[in-house]
C-alpha cells in the first residue's frame, strides 16, 4: 500500500522547534503539497518523512509500517531534490541508473530501465551528458528519472521547480503531473510557490512556524480559509483584510464600522453573538467592483497605483484611513491616478474573521 | 555568439575595448611583468649560473652574455674530487631518485590517510570535533629545531635513522595536519544534498565516498598534494639528520657539495639547483588548472 501518515510530528533541533505536532495523512494516488513561507518547517517534515531527520517526537508511517527507527534506503521511497543533487561526476544515465544497483538488477535490465524512463522524460540524447553539461531543465528532468526508475512505494519532492524560469516551470509543472497521475503513488510535494500547490495538488497543508494551519482542498483553502494567515497567504494578488467593528444585526446582515466607513454586509448565523466585537473582515481583489455611486455595501478609496497584469488591472486604491485596497478590474476598465472609485464587496464573498484570527462560519 | 554581440554593443556604446592583453590595458599588463621579473630573477639568476664556467660566475660585474656550457651538469653526477683524479660518481643519481621516492610516497600516504581522516571529521563529527581538529594542527606548532634531538633519539631507538621508512613516516607524519584540514574544507563545501539522494538511492558509504565525493574534490586532492610536495621537497633539517648515505636526499647532499679546495662552485650548484627544480615545476604545470580551482575553491559558487 503506498501511503504516508504523519501523527503529531516534532522535530526540535536544540531548543528550537522546527516542527510541533503535524498530522498528515496521504492516500494512495494522492498528491498532498506541503505549502508555506521559508522556515516554516515544511522541508524539515519532508525530511523527516524521508529519514534524513530523526524524529523527536510522533509517528511517520510508510505503507501503514513505522519508519521512525528505520534507514532512508530501507524505506522505499524516492525523493527529488531542490538543487537536483544529481551526482556531479557521473553521466545522466549513471544518475538514473544508480537507484537500480540496490534492486540487484543486471547490466541489461538496468540498461532496459534507464532506456524506459529516459524515453518517459524525453532524456534519450543526454544520458552520456554529465550533468555539468545540460539544461536547468534536463537536470530537473533527470532527477525525476532518477526517482520514478526504481519504482518506489512513494515519493517526496522538495521544492522541485524553483530552479527552473517562468516558462519551463509552467510546462514541468504539467509534466509531472501527468508523471505521478500515472502512477498512482503517495506524494508529498514541498513548495513555497502556491500556483505550484495549486494546479499540482490533491490537498494542500500551509504551514506557518511548524505548524499546520490548514489542509484542504486547492478550492477549500481558496475559498475557505480557517484563519487570516492562510486567507492572506493563499490567492494572489493578496486578500484585503479591514479591522473593523460589529455594531448591529439586523436579520442577516450586519453593519460593520471600518476605521474610516461602514458597510452592510450578510453575516453567517455565527457572528450574531459578537456584537460589539472587533472583527476582521477580508475580501479578495476579485471581489471587488467599481461602481458610480457610493452604496451600503461599498469603500471608497482615491487610485494610487495601475499595475497592468494583461488579461486583467491590479489597482492600488488608498481609502480615507490611509489604507491599502487591492482591486483586480477586467482590462476594459480603465481607471486614472488620483480617481476616486466606490468599491462595492461581492457579498457572496466576504470572509469574517473573529478577534483570534479564526474563521467565522 | 554571446561574444559578438557583446563586442558590438560595446562599440556601439563607443566603449573601449582592450585587445591582447585582457581587459587590465597595457600599462598594468606592463606593470605586473616588471613585479613578476623581479620575483622570478633569483630563479632566472640561478638557472643562466649553471650554464657559466667558473670564472663567468665569479666575475664582477656580473656577466649576463657569456659562452654557455653544459659542463657544470656533467659534474653533478660525475667529476674528480681533485684536480687531476679520474673523474668518479658521484651518487646525485641515487639522491635524485631518493628525493623523489621519499617525497612522492610520503605525499601519497599523507593524501590517502589525510582524505578518509577528513571525510570523517566533515560527515561524521564527534563531541568536541574542533578541538580534535585543533589538536592535529598543534603538532605543527612547534619550530623543527625543538622536536628533531628527541626525534633523532627515539629513531635511532627505534632503528629507523638512515632508513626509507623512518622518513617516510616523518614526512607523512608532517604532511597530515595540512592535508586533514585542506580536504575537509573542501568536503564541508560539498552539497549535503547529493549525498541525502544517494543515501535514499540506497548507496554504501564506500560508494558515496568513492563515487561521490572523491570525484568532486579532485582540484582539492591536486592542491593539497602540490603544497605537499613543494613542502617535503625542500625539506632540508630532518633530511640532514635522519636520512644515511644511501637515503640521502638532493638538499642535504646539494649541502654538502659546498667546500672542496676551490671554494664554493657556484656554477655546479645552480647546475643541481636547476635539476631539483624541475621535477616541482613539471608536477604543479600539470596540476596547474586544478590547482587554481583548488586555492579559489568556495569563493565562487552556485
Amino acid at each position: 500500500m503506498s501511503t504516508i501518515e504523519a501523527t503529531s510530528l516534532t522535530k526540535n533541533f536544540g531548543s528550537f522547534t522546527a516542527v510541533r505536532d503535524v498530522d498528515l495523512s496521504v492516500g494512495q494516488g494522492e498528491v498532498v503539497c506541503l505549502l508555506g513561507p521559508s522556515g516554516c518547517g515544511k522541508t524539515t517534515t519532508l525530511r523527516m518523512i524521508a529519514g534524513l531527520e530523526s524524529v523527536t517526537e510522533g509517528e511517520v508511517r510508510i505503507g501503514g509500517k513505522l519508519m521512525n527507527k528505520i534507514s532512508p534506503e530501507k524505506r522505499d521511497i524516492a525523493m527529488v531534490f531542490q538543487f537536483y543533487a544529481l551526482y556531479p561526476s557521473v553521466s545522466i544515465g549513471g544518475n538514473i541508473e544508480m537507484p537500480l544497483f540496490r534492486a540487484g538488477l543486471s547490466a541489461a535490465e538496468r540498461r532496459r530501465e534507464v532506456a524506459r524512463v529516459a524515453g518517459i522524460l524525453q532524456l534519450d540524447d543526454v544520458l552520456d551528458r554529465l550533468p555539468g553539461q545540460v539544461s536547468e531543465g534536463e537536470k530537473q528532468r533527470a532527477a525525476v528519472a532518477r526517482a520514478i526508475v526504481r519504482d518506489p512505494n512513494c515519493f517526496l519532492f522538495d521544492e522541485p521547480l524553483s530552479r527552473l524560469d517562468v516558462e519551463l516551470r509552467h510546462s514541468m509543472r504539467g509534466q509531472i503531473k501527468e508523471v505521478l497521475s500515472g502512477l498512482s503513488k503517495a506524494t508529498v510535494i514541498v513548495t513555497h510557490d502556491q500556483l505550484e500547490a495549486l494546479t499540482m495538488a490533491n490537498r494542500i497543508a500551509i504551514m506557518r512556524d511548524g505548524m499546520i494551519e490548514q489542509i484542504g482542498t486547492p478550492h477549500e483553502v481558496f475559498s475557505k480559509p480557517r484563519n487570516i494567515f492562510v486567507a492572506g497567504f493563499i490567492g494572489s494578488p493578496k486578500m484585503n483584510l479591514f479591522e473593523g467593528r460589529f455594531s448591529s444585526l439586523s436579520g442577516d446582515m450586519a453593519t460593520i464600522e471600518l476605521s474610516a466607513e461602514r458597510v452592510t454586509i450578510p453575516v453567517p448565523s455565527a457572528v450574531s453573538n459578537m456584537q460589539g466585537e472587533t472583527l476582521t473582515l477580508g475580501v479578495r481583489p476579485r471581489a471587488l467592483e467599481p461602481v458610480d455611486s457610493p452604496n451600503q455595501h461599498s469603500l471608497t478609496g482615491q487610485v494610487e497605483l495601475i499595475e497592468p497584469m494583461g488579461a486583467e488591472t491590479l489597482v492600488h486604491v488608498r481609502d480615507e484611513s490611509d489604507q491599502d485596497l487591492r482591486v483586480v478590474v477586467p482590462r476594459h476598465i480603465k481607471v486614472i491616478i488620483g480617481e476616486v472609485l466606490h468599491l462595492a464587496c461581492d457579498l457572496s464573498q466576504t470572509h469574517i474573521f473573529d478577534g483570534k484570527g479564526l474563521a467565522v462560519r | 555568439m554571446a561574444d559578438t554581440e557583446k563586442k558590438s554593443l560595446a562599440d556601439r556604446l563607443g566603449l573601449k575595448v582592450h585587445s591582447g592583453v585582457g581587459n587590465a590595458g597595457w600599462g598594468r599588463t606592463l606593470f605586473a611583468g616588471v613585479i613578476s621579473f623581479v620575483y622570478f630573477f633569483p630563479v632566472l639568476w640561478i638557472i643562466l649560473t649553471a650554464f657559466k664556467t667558473h670564472n663567468d660566475a665569479l666575475a664582477i660585474p656580473p656577466k649576463f652574455i657569456f659562452t654557455p656550457t653544459l659542463e657544470n651538469f656533467v659534474s653533478v653526477f660525475s667529476r674528480a674530487y681533485s684536480a687531476g683524479a679520474v673523474a668518479q660518481d658521484t651518487g646525485f643519481a641515487l639522491y635524485f631518485f631518493n628525493s623523489v621516492f621519499i617525497a612522492g610516497t610520503s605525499v601519497f600516504l599523507a593524501l590517502a590517510i589525510g582524505t578518509l581522516a577528513a571525510f570523517g571529521f566533515s560527515r561524521y563529527p564527534l563531541r568536541g570535533n574542533d578541538t580534535y581538529l585543533f589538536i592535529i594542527l598543534t603538532t605543527r606548532m612547534l619550530p623543527a629545531i625543538v622536536v628533531i634531538i628527541p626525534i633523532f633519539l627515539m629513531f635511532r631507538v627505534a632503528g629507523l635513522s638512515g632508513t626509507y621508512i623512518g622518513v617516510i613516516l616523518l614526512y607523512t607524519a608532517f604532511n597530515l595536519p595540512f592535508t586533514v584540514w585542506m580536504m575537509k574544507s573542501f568536503f564541508d563545501e560539498l552539497s549535503p544534498d547529493v549525498e541525502d539522494a544517494a543515501r535514499i538511492d540506497g548507496s554504501s558509504d564506500r560508494r558515496v565516498f568513492f563515487k561521490i565525493c572523491l570525484p568532486q574534490v579532485k582540484a582539492g586532492l591536486a592542491a593539497t598534494a602540490v603544497f605537499g610536495l613543494i613542502l617535503t621537497w625542500n625539506e632540508f633539517l630532518f633530511a640532514l639528520l635522519l636520512t644515511g648515505v644511501d637515503t640521502r636526499t638532493v638538499p642535504v647532499a646539494m649541502a654538502q657539495t659546498i667546500g672542496g679546495d676551490i671554494g664554493v662552485r657556484w656554477g655546479l650548484l645552480a647546475a643541481i639547483e636547476t635539476l631539483f627544480l624541475i621535477p616541482v615545476i613539471v608536477v604543479t604545470f600539470i596540476l596547474q588548472n586544478h590547482l587554481l580551482r583548488g586555492v579559489t575553491f568556495g569563493t565562487v559558487k552556485r
